[in-house]
């Protein structure tokens, strides 16, 4: 064999593409740095990509969409394939909608692939966030990704609303009427709001033309942009980690993105995809042929907004209807306006979370190792309270079902609601911080004494005790790891005086840490090791005995 | 002459005179309007089935609706409630009735077709009702897309767009309306039962209340084109099912993932 033979084997066609590429556009150099990007392995890491690969799902069958949906309210005499609609007259944007579902071949697997993945996108970017506060991975640095991810969270639900109201049907237009009275409730502006956005009274015949235009370019290009800072800030700060041995501040322990994770997420996208599609092909998702073409006069009953409105409509129905104040002649509708700021203060507490926890804490140091939500009792119980607040006013949006379903009176349910809306998030704030607590002290029992094992042993001088088995490496790591934080002093400025803003977050921090578990230290372990009903004495106690 | 008229006017009395001619006018003319629903007198009936109507009445139902059927406390009157109240409630389980409460549910039906029509028949002796509904208007061959839209229009509001059912106030609630009887569904509208309104035959037509039932049997005979309809309960069903059921199986799936690589 000669050797130009060999040299001429080697690498063959994709070597010679990948040397075309990286002499012109320096891809080696690219690849190298990104490709050996290591990333973590946990189930709860997944959340995030699910989120991400429901939006390319939404891009994609969004596109096929756009083939054959007319955003036009001129009306039609429609006359396809559905036969409780023939000779109905309806706007070209709900007779397009019900020729996707029922004339072009896959439309309605694709209109409910979209819904569907629209509401997984949501549902799965909100799991995520949920999994980022109870962990802290939005502490330093992240706390900016925080915000783009809150960002990705309400264009989320931006994108979903504008789409909800495309097909013109009833449902869609009872949603709109609703956020045109929200609209109209805002003092001073309200009203020529609402005249500029409908082009007049409502319902006009521009509204849906408007909303398609947001729908498929502005809030799509929006969450494209988000998304592109989202990631290009998780490369920058690289991925967090849970703790273990060896896991630390500094470093990342996992896989690198080539070839490893390029492997494991596209294999992954395709599940979620599979997932998406059994659904869509199997489950029946907004009829919108079912609710018929949008008429200002009915309102069929159980008209509610897919689930990420939900919390809002929660929020309207739970306001008392007789709020409304009356000054200079003009009427203030209260029970629209304190929904619109309760809601909006939810949202704005959201998104400052990180901020405000950094300054209780005062710590400046950067934070890759995740913390266990038991470890940070004062968090995971406000994050219960938010999630308890959220979750009230999501169930709040349909009372009417939870009424007929468990045969109760709508209004008790309302009242009810009412009630848990005010003492639950208190009640889930107290009872998980101190679970936490509880969670803590008896991983601190494990890590000083093992696992008790039920198995009992007598000693030769007469001496019962229980077997006790010492924890492994992992486990250790998992229950010590953690950081202590204690309550800050009132300390006074450079000039010597105490600030209100000093006391305000010596106060804050005292809720915060003055009851706490402190992480077990090395000292103690030794000592709680070296004492007399540890495993390790109880294995030797015999010998000691015998030899004495 | 104009001294008269105005003289006539003032005197206490026209005012009454005119009240009462308003009223009657108006009155009369409701009267008549509402007339146009379909009664049945008890010639329909032969003394007979009257009769053993009675006695199944007086068995079964004057405890609360009194032995005269004037009504009681605990039950209204039957008279000139018509033939099609008793075949609806009784013939829906709905009557007789056990226990208070907001509203009667559906339930077993007690009775059977004979007796249910015998008791009907007394109660139709008593005073005219609507009576039991013609058999063509209970054939589903009508519009369904004008039935749709009247369903929209008319009942939507309470019972859903696909007659899924809904809440009304105090525990009150529409029921659902799939694998109704025609027959029950006109007369509901014919008698406007419990917390339903009246929809008489001035209001929709009988050719109207058809073309309702078409559209109803057209839902139960055609499932949804999508699949599974999770209850036609709308957006709080599909949201439970994607957080129960689509993440679920994402979530088992990363778990899944998560544990092959440890």
């Amino acid at each position: 064999m000669s050797t130009t033979v060999n040299e001429k084997k080697q690498g063959g066609a994709l070597a010679a593409t990948a040397n075309y590429l990286d002499e012109r556009v320096g891809v080696g150099g690219i690849l190298k740095s990104f490709g050996r990007k290591v990333f973590p392995d946990h189930w709860s890491f997944m959340l995030g990509e699910v989120a991400l690969y429901s939006f390319v799902i939404l891009l994609i069958s969004g596109t096929f969409l756009t083939f054959f949906y007319q955003p036009a309210m001129t009306e039609v005499i429609y006359d396809g394939a559905y036969v409780p609609l023939k000779g109905t007259q309806m706007s070209i944007a709900y007779a397009s909608s019900l020729d996707i579902s029922f004339e072009i071949r896959g439309g309605m697997l694709m209109r409910q692939a979209h819904h569907w993945s629209a509401l997984l996108f949501v549902a799965a970017a909100g799991l995520h966030m949920l999994r980022v506060f109870f962990t802290g991975a939005f502490r330093k640095p992240r706390e900016i990704n925080w915000l783009v991810g809150f960002m990705l969270f309400v264009l989320g639900m931006a994108a979903g609303f504008t789409g909800y109201s495309l097909p013109d049907d009833l449902l869609s237009g009872n949603g709109l009427r609703i956020i045109d009275g929200m609209i109209k409730g805002i003092p001073v502006i309200g009203t020529s709001i609402s005249s500029g956005l409908f082009g007049g009274e409502f319902p006009g015949t521009e509204i849906v033309a408007r909303l398609y235009g947001l729908h498929i370019l502005l809030v799509p290009a929006l969450i494209l942009i988000f998304i592109a800072i989202h990631l290009f800030m998780v490369v920058i700060h690289k991925h967090t980690h849970y703790s273990g041995p060896g896991r630390t501040d500094e470093n990342v322990v996992g896989y690198p993105l080539m070839p490893v994770y390029v492997a494991k997420a596209g294999g992954f996208f395709f599940i979620v995809f599979g997932v998406v599609m059994l659904i869509s092909a199997t489950f029946t998702v907004n009829p919108i042929w079912n609710y018929g073409p949008y008429d200002p006069s009915p309102v069929s009953a159980g008209t509610q907004p897919d689930w990420y409105i939900g919390w809002l409509d929660g929020a309207l129905r739970l306001a008392p209807s007789n709020w409304d104040i009356m000054l200079f002649g003009f009427t203030y509708p209260m029970g629209v306006l304190v929904p619109l700021v309760v809601s909006l203060v939810f949202l704005g507490l959201v998104a400052a979370y990180p901020f405000a926890e950094a300054w209780v804490t005062g710590d400046k140091r950067e934070h890759h190792v995740l913390d266990r939500p038991r470890n940070a009792p004062t968090r995971t119980g406000i994050g219960a309270a938010g999630v308890t607040f959220y979750g009230v006013l999501w169930a709040a949006a349909s009372t009417d079902l939870i009424a007929t379903f468990f045969q109760m009176s709508l209004n008790h349910v309302l009242t009810f609601m009412q009630v848990l809306l005010i003492v639950g998030p208190f009640a889930a704030y107290i009872i998980t911080k101190r679970t936490c607590l509880s969670l803590q002290r008896k991983d601190r029992e494990i890590v000083l004494h093992g696992r008790e094992t039920g198995r009992i042993v007598r000693l030769p001088h007469g001496e019962y005790i229980e077997v006790h088995e010492p924890l492994d490496k992992f486990e250790m790591y998992k229950l010590v790891d953690f950081k202590d934080y204690r309550p800050t002093a009132v300390v006074p400025n450079k000039k010597g005086k105490i600030t209100v803003g000093s006391r305000l977050r010596a106060a804050v921090s005292r809720l915060y840490f003055e009851d706490r578990i402190t992480p077990v230290t090395q000292t103690e372990l030794n000592e709680a090791q070296s004492h007399d009903h540890s495993p390790a004495v109880a294995a030797t106690a015999p010998q000691d005995q015998l030899t004495k | 002459m104009r001294k008269r008229l105005n003289l006539s006017r003032r005197k206490p009395l026209a005012a009454t005179l005119v009240i009462a001619a308003g009223l009657l006018f108006s009155g009369g003319g409701y009267a008549v309007a509402t007339n146009v629903v379909a009664t049945t007198a008890a010639t329909e009936y032969t003394a007979e089935q009257i009769s053993e109507g009675r006695k199944l009445f007086l068995a079964n139902c004057a405890s609360c609706h009194g032995l005269n059927a004037e009504g009681t406390a605990a039950g209204p009157s039957m008279i000139g409630v018509g033939a099609a109240s008793v075949d609806f409630q009784v013939g829906t389980g709905r009557m007789p009735g056990q226990g208070s409460g907001p509203q009667l549910p559906k339930k077993n039906v007690q009775f059977t077709d004979d007796q249910i029509l015998l008791m009907a028949a007394y109660v139709a002796s008593l005073a005219p009702g609507p009576a039991i509904p013609d058999a063509k208007y209970l054939e589903a061959t009508g519009d369904a897309s004008h039935g749709g839209e009247l369903f929209r229009i008319n009942c939507a509001m309470c019972h859903n767009a696909v007659g899924a059912g809904g809440a009304l106030t105090e525990g009150k609630y529409a029921p659902m309306l799939n694998d109704i009887e025609a027959k029950h569904v006109y007369e509901a509208m014919v008698i406007g039962p419990q917390n339903m309104p009246v929809f008489n035959d001035s209001n929709i037509t009988p050719e109207d209340k058809q073309d309702i039932i078409t559209y109803l049997a057209y839902i139960d005979e055609n499932p949804s084109a999508g699949g599974f309809e999770l209850g036609s309960l709308g957006p709080v069903a599909e949201g439970l099912f994607i957080w129960i059921f689509g993440l679920g199986l994402i979530i088992a799936i990363t778990v899944w993932l998560g544990a092959k690589s440890n």
